[in-house]
């Protein structure tokens, strides 16, 4: 079937002419039709603009034109702008605002001839671990539609393991691709900061949000970030320096490969979890790599650390939402400070607020130092951890996750047993670390994923050595039932 | 609990956000938990320690010429406002 083909061999056919762009579009949105009701993966479908899209795919590639996403479809996070398209950020506060112009990620998929098919449901403003602060509610796992699909970027994880797209867009300032890849059984990739332009990305924490790729495979997820990577001069953050061609780099021998077992991921694992990593580090070492173990002491304050930085970031990026420019605005307000007050207040969901609250507190006069100034420091120690693991090891190896996906419902009102979730990807985003999650394995019938962080701009390195261990392995090719 | 009610209703002035009576309780319980859980960074012995604001050391923000890159667009903006009145926002009245 064609939902199963790689972008890879999709590409294929459509240069061949086997298939066409409107064909793949139709099939896709076929199959969106039918299973996503039940899944609640994408909140806007697009159908009429991406069959004007497909077709001038078809043009393009009937005039000889090739490229790696030519006639590929997509779905992209709600958080990127779409120009003309609703933008919502899974928020009731911008469930009206249709955005003006297209971030640069949407921009250069489009420009490659990419599809976008629609937008993917997601926690509201990326703040979440489960993809149930949604203002259009949860999304469920494929796997099993009690348990959640991880999150922010559940609707893309979702989308992607139920074979609606060949591929998603996704943001991780926490984990929120590499979690829910983990849990639904798909291939993200989270790159280095600065490494994808940040500009009509909706902004949570800007010192830690990077946009991303969810594929099915490593290769899948090479040709993708091959496009979306590059300096953006409208992001101040954009980083300016060559992309590597991912593709072209999937096979650069394993051998000598320093493969540093991180100890303080290990420390309390559940054994079920351990034993998938210790095979994966089996086929690792007959790959030809060698493992050195490393320790990052600072690392088991990653999670406080991070949740000092982030709402401080995010309290001051939501400022933006006042209820004139855009946006809900509350009825009837009888002053101006009633409508920033019951705007947002009505607007926002409970997570969101809170967020907002433990930034606004953590910033005040009087608290600043303790705890603002205080995490700021923290993240310097962890950061020079990382640095230190990096001169031992060429890339570091554990677990995604804790667990494999939990059911709708258990975490949500228990936010510091949600932000948990977290434990082993926020690292990577406090240092600005390319971090990937590959499957490898099944926990209770459900997916688990290994995780690769690098040194900065080693994303080559993490995709080839995700693309040979897929190769040894056959984690990656399972589906979820009834979506074959 | 490590924050009052009072705590969370200068919180949610300061930040612009209503809080209903109904929610109000949750918020305080969920607001000291979390608080709670970051007090652990207190235990750090962090003195002589830079802060770190961003994940790239050493990199520079940019600056561009100063030159206008965009062209008036304030209509297409505008239509996602609540409310506009001869190209302006409108809101309540602010002076008497």
């Amino acid at each position: 079937m064609l939902h199963n083909l790689s972008i890879g061999e999709l590409a294929e056919r459509l240069a061949s002419g086997q298939v066409s762009s409107v064909e793949l579009t139709r099939h896709y949105l076929a199959r969106i039709e039918r299973l996503n009701p039940s899944l609640n993966a994408i909140i806007t479908l697009t159908a009429e603009h991406a069959l004007e899209r497909a077709q001038s795919a078809d043009r393009r590639l009937a005039a000889g034109e090739r490229g790696r996403l030519l006639g590929i479809p997509l779905i992209h996070k709600d958080i990127f702008c779409t120009d003309g398209v609703r933008t919502s950020c899974g928020s009731r506060i911008l469930d009206n605002f249709i955005a003006p112009y297209d971030a640069t990620v949407v921009a250069r998929l489009k420009a490659a001839g990419a599809v976008m098919l629609g937008k993917a449901n997601m926690d509201e403003f990326a703040m979440g671990s489960s993809n149930e602060t949604s203002y259009y509610g949860p999304v469920k796992n494929p796997w099993d539609p009690t348990k959640v699909p991880g999150g922010s970027s559940g609707g893309s994880a979702a989308a992607l393991a139920a074979r609606l797209a060949p591929f998603c867009t996704g943001t991780d300032t926490g984990g929120s691709i590499r979690q829910p890849a983990a849990l639904t059984g798909v291939t993200g990739i989270k790159p280095t900061y600065g490494r994808v332009s940040r500009y009509g990305m909706v902004a949570f924490a800007s010192s830690l949000d990077q946009a991303g790729v969810f594929a099915r495979t490593a290769a899948d997820a090479a040709a993708v970030l091959e496009v979306m990577a590059g300096f953006d001069p409208k992001d101040s953050t954009s980083v300016d320096a060559p992309v590597p061609d991912y593709p072209a780099l999937l096979n650069a021998p394993l051998k000598g490969l320093r493969i540093g077992l991180l100890r303080e991921f290990f420390d309390g694992l559940e054994e079920r979890n351990a034993a998938l990593i210790r095979e994966a580090l089996k086929v690792y070492m007959s790959l030809g790599a060698d493992t050195v173990e490393v320790s990052l002491p600072y690392l088991p304050l990653s999670v406080p650390t991070y949740y000092v930085v982030a709402p401080a970031e995010c309290s001051s990026n939501l400022s933006r939402f006042d209820g004139v420019r855009f946006g809900y605005r509350c009825s009837e307000p009888k002053d101006l400070t009633d409508l920033y007050q019951r705007s947002r207040g009505e607007g926002f969901g409970a997570e969101v607020k809170r967020r907002i609250m433990t930034g606004t507190y953590v910033l005040s006069a009087g608290y600043y130092d303790a705890y603002y100034l205080k995490a700021q420091k923290v993240r310097r120690l962890i950061n020079d951890d990382f640095r230190a693991a990096f001169e031992k090891a060429d890339l570091l190896i554990g677990p995604t996750t804790p667990t494999p996906a939990f059911a709708i419902g258990a975490k949500i009102d228990d936010p510091v047993t949600m932000y948990l979730n977290d434990i082993y990807t926020i690292g990577a985003n406090l240092a600005g670390l390319p971090g990937l999650s590959t499957p490898c394995g099944f926990v209770d019938g459900l997916p688990m994923g290994l995780q690769l962080i690098g040194p900065h701009f080693s994303e080559a390195r993490l995709l080839g050595a995700a693309h040979q261990f897929q190769r040894a392995t056959a984690w990656h090719t399972h589906a979820p039932g009834g979506y074959e | 609990m490590s924050l009052t009610r009072q705590d969370v209703e200068k919180i949610a002035h300061l930040a612009r956000l209503s809080i209903t009576e109904q929610e109000m309780p949750a918020y305080v319980t969920s607001l000291s938990s979390i608080v709670d859980f970051v007090n652990e960074l207190s235990r750090v012995e962090t003195g002589s320690v830079e802060p770190m604001a961003h994940p790239l050391d050493g990199q520079r923000q940019r600056l561009r010429p100063d030159v206008v890159s965009e062209s008036d667009q304030h209509v297409k903006y505008q239509r996602n406002a609540p409310s506009v009145h001869a190209g302006l926002y409108v809101v309540p009245r602010v002076i008497e």
